[in-house]
Order: structure tokens, then sequence, then C-alpha cells
């Protein structure tokens, strides 16, 4: 229960995991089992495809899992509002980027993390689209619309990263059509980078050539992928 | 090819002469044992009912071998029992993972049962013919041919091993003296052609028996040539290889009626393909959305109708199925019709749509009915009714309290295949703890197998299992708690006329038949 609160939230004070807490006597089993299941979902994806192609039925089950899980969470009112920056309103994508916000602090030098988040929200459709991403734009730019709510948002998504991701969340689903000329030079330059942060994510877990893939899945929130979380995940899996 | 031929002519003498050889064993005669009684007793119209009758395991399980890839032998070893009688005893030895069988299919007559594995290789058993000197032999299955269909490819564009597990046979339906069947892995179809040479030519004049060259100063006459019969040879080719159509993993082929063309359908697309053309196919389904990350469904299976050559079914992860006329568009992204049944509220949870997953859609042999597999149960669809289906039985309920942990352990997504008799009265599927189980539509009741080595001898009578939940316990029944749930039989099949069925668990295949009521009723 504790680390549950204290893995959420990285900005606020001790106040709001108190608050937390209190709301976790109710039900505390129910919303932990919850929480377990939403935990080894966002594990499930990031580990289904570090050695092989991600079976994609497999991964869409999965992912539906853990959007539905984030859905009720929501409306539940457990799910936390962190980004104080925020602009006030609850719904899904700013949730979503409070807490891309949260773990991009931690991990500066993997911009993939942050749009990742997007392929998960049905929000984002009405988000800008920028020139240098092909028509799969509508994933977004969940950044460009998040460039006010500071700067780590842009220094980590140059125009390359965002074509780099579109690319890395196709790649999930193993798609390689890309019709933009553009787009294909983007693909090959992603190689080139994901190398580079796919180390630097994954240290200590197997991983391959294929970037993307791990990168698109972290996705929603507040279960973070970095090592230093990965005790307090086990620590609430394991009293699920 | 020549092996082929030594395992063929081993597995004659097999049957024929009545004795089994092993491995540097000489031949043995092995006493028959008794037909066993008979507990099916006929009905007032003289009918049997299945589930009444006893399955027999009636052949040996084979296990790929896989030292010596392009052969296998039977994992029986010759024993002495304590009362001193000669019986087989299975190999404990366990097989590894490239034999692991992957797909297993009778074609239209029964005569020929094609299996695949996860090395890429099929093997196709030939039913011996019933013959009145051995009426032990009962229509036994022997190795007919092996090959290696798929290999494994990597594709540099994206850095992936392509696998060469082979995902799904289909035959096609026999139009000369020839067999034909399709084999597909992740990415390629490729239809085999199947051919038997018994004979052939000798005395050619200008080359001797090995083909080599005569020094035509020794020829002194002309002689016609003339075919001589031969050690029965099976040769199987590559006749068609139907590459590139698909990105993402093909689940599902099936041969349309009319026998021209047939279809392949992976996660997200549905190709119609025509057999003798594999530069180009036509895109009949298309779900992938513009947005890839709007991606919630999936195609888990489809298939033809058997009889109208217009009509598909595709099964969806969401557990709809969705039946389209080809006649109405080009592009059948429009249903013509949707079955899905209203989800429980009763019973919702957070793996309500995991175990909604169709993971494989049958039409009965009739047309009139689809048969489909989600995770806990078997669901028979009339094709007028999109409701709901008109019967649901349950598979392994006692699962349904589990899900979690078969969620955590991946087992929630393990696909399982079902299978209808030839009469459309029985249907079957598989489970865990190598069970299988075969519900009578009509008289509704249900029987549990077991495919295992222990259990089932040579010859020896299947004997119902159960899976108790607690409360009462019998002898020899199962507790949830000790399924072993690597143990999983994902493919059955059942030959289109008799009461004989194909298991494959893991690496085994087990050949049962209703030893009295071999024939429909």
């Amino acid at each position: 229960m504790f680390a549950r609160g204290i893995k959420r939230k990285c900005f606020d004070g001790e106040e709001d995991i108190e608050g937390t807490l209190a709301g976790f006597k109710a039900i505390p089993s129910y919303n932990l089992k919850r929480q377990s299941l939403l935990d080894m979902s966002l594990i499930k994806l990031q580990l289904c495809h570090m050695l092989v192609e991600p079976n994609l039925c497999r991964s869409v089950l999965i992912a539906n899992t853990a959007r539905q899980i984030q859905e009720e969470m929501t409306q539940d009112g457990t799910w936390q509002v962190i980004n104080a920056q925020n602009t006030g309103q609850a719904s899904l994508d700013q949730l979503a980027s409070s807490d891309i916000l949260c773990r991009s602090t931690k991990e500066q030098s993997d911009g993939k993390l942050i749009p990742s988040y997007s392929s998960f929200s049905k929000d984002f459709e009405d988000i800008q689209s920028q020139d240098i991403i092909s028509d799969l734009s509508t994933v977004t730019s969940v950044q460009a619309s998040r460039n006010p709510q500071g700067n780590v948002w842009e220094m980590e998504n140059s125009p390359e990263n965002r074509g780099n991701f579109q690319k890395s969340l196709d790649q999930i689903f193993g798609t390689l059509e890309n019709k933009n000329p553009n787009s294909v030079e983007d693909l090959f330059s992603d190689v080139d980078n994901s190398y580079y942060d796919l180390d630097t994510v994954l240290t200590g877990t197997m991983s391959n050539t294929k970037m993307g893939h791990c990168d698109v899945l972290e996705s929603f929130s507040s279960q973070t992928t970095t090592n230093s979380n990965i005790n307090e995940l086990d620590h609430i899996i394991l009293h699920f | 090819m020549g092996e082929d031929a030594d395992t063929r002519k081993i597995n004659h003498s097999f049957l024929r002469d009545h004795s089994y050889v092993t491995e540097g064993n000489t031949p043995v005669v092995l006493p028959h044992p008794p037909a066993q009684g008979v507990s099916a007793c006929p009905d007032a119209l003289g009918r049997y009912y299945l589930l009444d009758a006893e399955w027999v395991d009636s052949t040996f399980f084979w296990s790929l071998n896989r030292s010596s890839p392009k052969n296998f032998t039977p994992y029986l070893a010759l024993v002495e029992n304590m009362e001193g009688e000669s019986i087989f005893e299975v190999d404990s030895e366990d097989g590894v993972g490239a034999d692991i069988i992957s797909t297993v299919e009778f074609n239209h007559t029964g005569e020929l049962l094609a299996t695949g594995d996860k090395g890429g290789r099929v093997v196709i058993f030939q039913r011996e013919p019933e013959s009145k000197n051995e009426p032990h032999s009962q229509g036994e299955y022997n190795v007919y041919s092996t090959f290696q269909s798929h290999e494994p490819e990597f594709d540099y564009l994206k850095s992936l091993e392509i696998e060469e597990k082979i995902n799904k046979i289909k035959w096609l339906p026999q139009q000369n003296a020839a067999h034909s069947l399709l084999s597909t892995n992740d990415k390629t179809i490729k239809l085999w052609k199947v051919t038997e040479r018994d004979k052939r030519p000798e005395g050619y004049n200008l080359k001797d028996e090995e083909g080599k060259l005569k020094d035509l100063s020794t020829v002194t006459s002309l002689q016609v040539p003339v075919l001589k019969p031969m050690d029965l040879m099976v040769e199987v080719s590559p006749r068609r290889i139907f590459a590139n159509g698909h990105t993402y993993h093909i689940n599902s082929i099936s041969v349309n009626s009319d026998c021209e063309t047939y279809m392949s359908a992976d996660d997200l697309r549905i190709n119609l393909w025509h057999l003798a053309i594999t530069d180009r196919s036509f895109n009949i389904v298309d779900i992938k959305p513009a947005n890839m990350e709007d991606l919630t469904e999936v195609i888990t299976a489809s298939e033809f109708h058997p009889h109208h050559c217009n009509l598909f079914v595709y099964s969806s992860s969401k557990g709809s199925l969705r039946l389209c006329d080809m006649r109405a568009s080009a592009l059948c992204d429009k249903h013509s019709k949707l079955f899905e049944e209203p989800e429980d509220p009763s019973n919702r949870s957070f793996f309500s749509e995991i175990i909604s997953s169709v993971s494989d859609v049958k039409f009965s042999h009739s047309g009139r009915f689809m048969l489909t597999r989600d995770y806990l149960t078997v669901k028979v669809w009339d094709l007028n009714m999109e409701t709901k289906p008109i019967e649901t039985y349950q598979v392994h309920d006692y699962l349904r309290s589990k899900l979690c942990s078969l969620y955590e352990n991946d087992c929630i997504f393990d696909k399982f295949e079902c299978a209808w008799n030839g009469s459309d009265s029985v249907i079957m599927t598989g489970a865990y703890n190598n069970f299988f189980r075969m519900f009578d539509r009509n008289t509704k009741r249900d029987v549990t197998l077991e495919a295992s080595r222990e259990s089932s001898k040579p010859r020896a009578i299947l004997k119902p299992r159960r899976v108790c939940v607690g409360g009462k316990r019998r002898k020899d029944d199962i507790s949830v708690d000790s399924l072993d749930f690597t143990k999983k039989i994902l493919h059955t099949a059942w030959h289109p006329a008799e009461n004989i069925i194909a298991i494959a668990a893991t690496n085994n295949l087990y050949i049962f038949q209703d030893k009295v009521n071999s024939e429909m009723h």
C-alpha cells in the first residue's frame, strides 16, 4: 500500500500520500489486486517482445486489460493527478501526461517513454499533428500539446524522436508499411538511435535489437519500469 | 526420399507380420489382447451413443525424434512384464521443443493425417487398409511421408526471425492420384504435392541401371523400356509458394469449396489467393486501424463455409464472429452478420475480454452451425441466429476462479482448437493436464479423457477422468490444484467419417478410435 502511493507520486508531498491511504482503507484488497494486475500487465507488455516478435493478439489483450483497469481507476478517483502544472482538467490525457512527466524526470535519456503513453489514450485524436510525422500523426504529438508544461518535454521530443515514436508504435504491432518515404528514413534513423536508448533504458534486462517494441508498451502510467522501482513492483505483486 | 522409403518399409512389416520392430531388436510376435466388453448399448432405434462407447488407443503414439530430423521412431520399448509376457512399454524420454506438434489435420477421406511441428516439419500418416487376414490391424495409421516444409528465415528489415513453426495445414480435395496440402508458418504458405511412385522404367537403351551412359559399342540390340514394380516411394514436392502476402502472423488458412481459391488470415487482414497464382492475392478483410494505437481487436481465426463459396467467417479477440459475403463487395470489412453474445454482467471481471477471445471457429459439416472455442467454453452457433449461441458447453469452468494465476503464467492466452465429428453430433476440444473433452449435443452428456503415456497402453481402453473441485472426491479424481498446465492439448482433429480422433499432446500424437462403433451413427 505504501509503496503504491510513493511510486505513483513524484512531485506531491506527504499530504497526498496520506490521503491516498485513507482511501485505501475502504477496500484495500480490491485496489491492491487491481493495482497488481495493472503492474503485471505493464510488465508483460514490456517483456513480451524482448526476444522475438510479439504476439499481436496477446499484446492487444493485455493492453486492453490495462486500459480497462486504468479507466476504472480513473472513475474511482484513485488515479491521482500529480502534475501541479496541470490546467485542472481531469481528462485521461491530462492524467497520462502528468504521469509521463513524472517518469520523464527519472529517465531523461529516454524520450520514447513519453509519447508511448499516448498509444493507449483515446483522447489524443484531436491533438494537432506535426508535419514531420506522416499520416500517423494523430498518434501524436502528445508532446506538442504538452509544450507549455515544461521543458522536459521539449528536450526529449525532437522532431526526429517524434518520428521515432510513430515508427516504434507501429513496430510494436509488427508493421513496416510506410508509404511515406520520409517515414522510411525515420525508420532507419530510428534503428541507430534506439540502440543507445535501449541500452540505457533496459539495463539489467534482456534486450534485443528491436527498439520500439519495449518502449511503446511501457505506456500507461504509474508503473515505471526503471530498476529502482522493480523492487516496489515485486513488493506489490507479492501482496497479491 | 530413401529414408522415407525405408521408414515405410519398416512400417509395412510392422503390421503385416503382426510384429513390432524396435531398434536393434528382433521381431517379436505379441499376443493380441482379447477384445474388451462393450459397454455401449443401442437405443430403441438401434443407435449407439458415442459417449457410451469405449475409446481405444488403437495405435502407437509417435514422438518426433530430433536426432534424426527426417525420420522418427516410435517411442516404445519391448519389455517383459510381471507375468512374463512381452509387452510394450513407453519410453519415458521427453521430446524437445522443435518436436512440439503445432497442427493436426485429417484429409477429406480420412485416409491421411498430417501433423506439423514447431521445427517446420510435416509428417503424414496413412491409414492401413483393413485386411481380412489381420482383423486386428483395424486400419491403423502409419507414417506415409515426412518432409521439411518451412525453414527458419530472417527478416533483415525488421531484424526478426520468422519462425518455421507450422501454424496450420489444410488438405485440398483430391482431384487426381496425387494428394495436395497447404502448410503455413507465420508468413508464407506453401502448396505441397504428395505423389506415389511404385513403378520405374527399366531397360533403357542408352543408360544402364545406375543411370550411367552405356558404351554404345556394347549395344547390339534395341529394347523397349518396361515399367517394373518397385518399392513404394512417396515423393513430396513444393508446387507453389505464396509469400509476402502478410505483414502480421498468419493464424488460419481455409480452402474454398470452389477448390480454386483459399484464404489466409493474419491478425489484421485476410487475403484471398488463387491456388495457381502466387504473385498476388486479394485483400478481403482489413481491420487495421489508420492509427495503430487505436488497435483493440485482432482477427483470431477464419474459415470458408463448407458449401457456399462466397461465405466465410472470422472471429475476433473480443469474442465476436463476423460472417461475410464476398458477393457484397470486394473488401468485406462490413460483415453480413455479426454473432456476438452479450456479456454476462454477473461474471464480469478484468479478464472477461481475454476469456471471451475466440481461439478457433469451425463450420459444421452441414454448414448450418459454427463451433467456437474461447478460454472456458465451446459454443455452437446457428447461422440464422446472431444474438447468442444455441448451445454453450463448459470445458473447464473450475478455472474461472483461477484466472488471475492463469493470466500471470500466460496460460490464459492459450489457443485451444475445437472439432466436430462427422455427423455434427459430438464436439471435442482440448484442455489442460492432457485432458480432452467431448460433448454429445443430442444427449447433453460429456466426457473427459486423458491422452498420456502412463494411462494408455496400446489397445487399452481410455478411462473417463474427472476433475474435482473440492467437496466429495472420488478415487482417481484429479484436484484442480494438481492439474499440470504445461500439458495442454491445443490441437485435435476428428476423422471426417469415422470415430477416429487425433490428439496432439505437446510432442506426442495420439490416435484413438472407437473400437466397436467404427462407423458413424
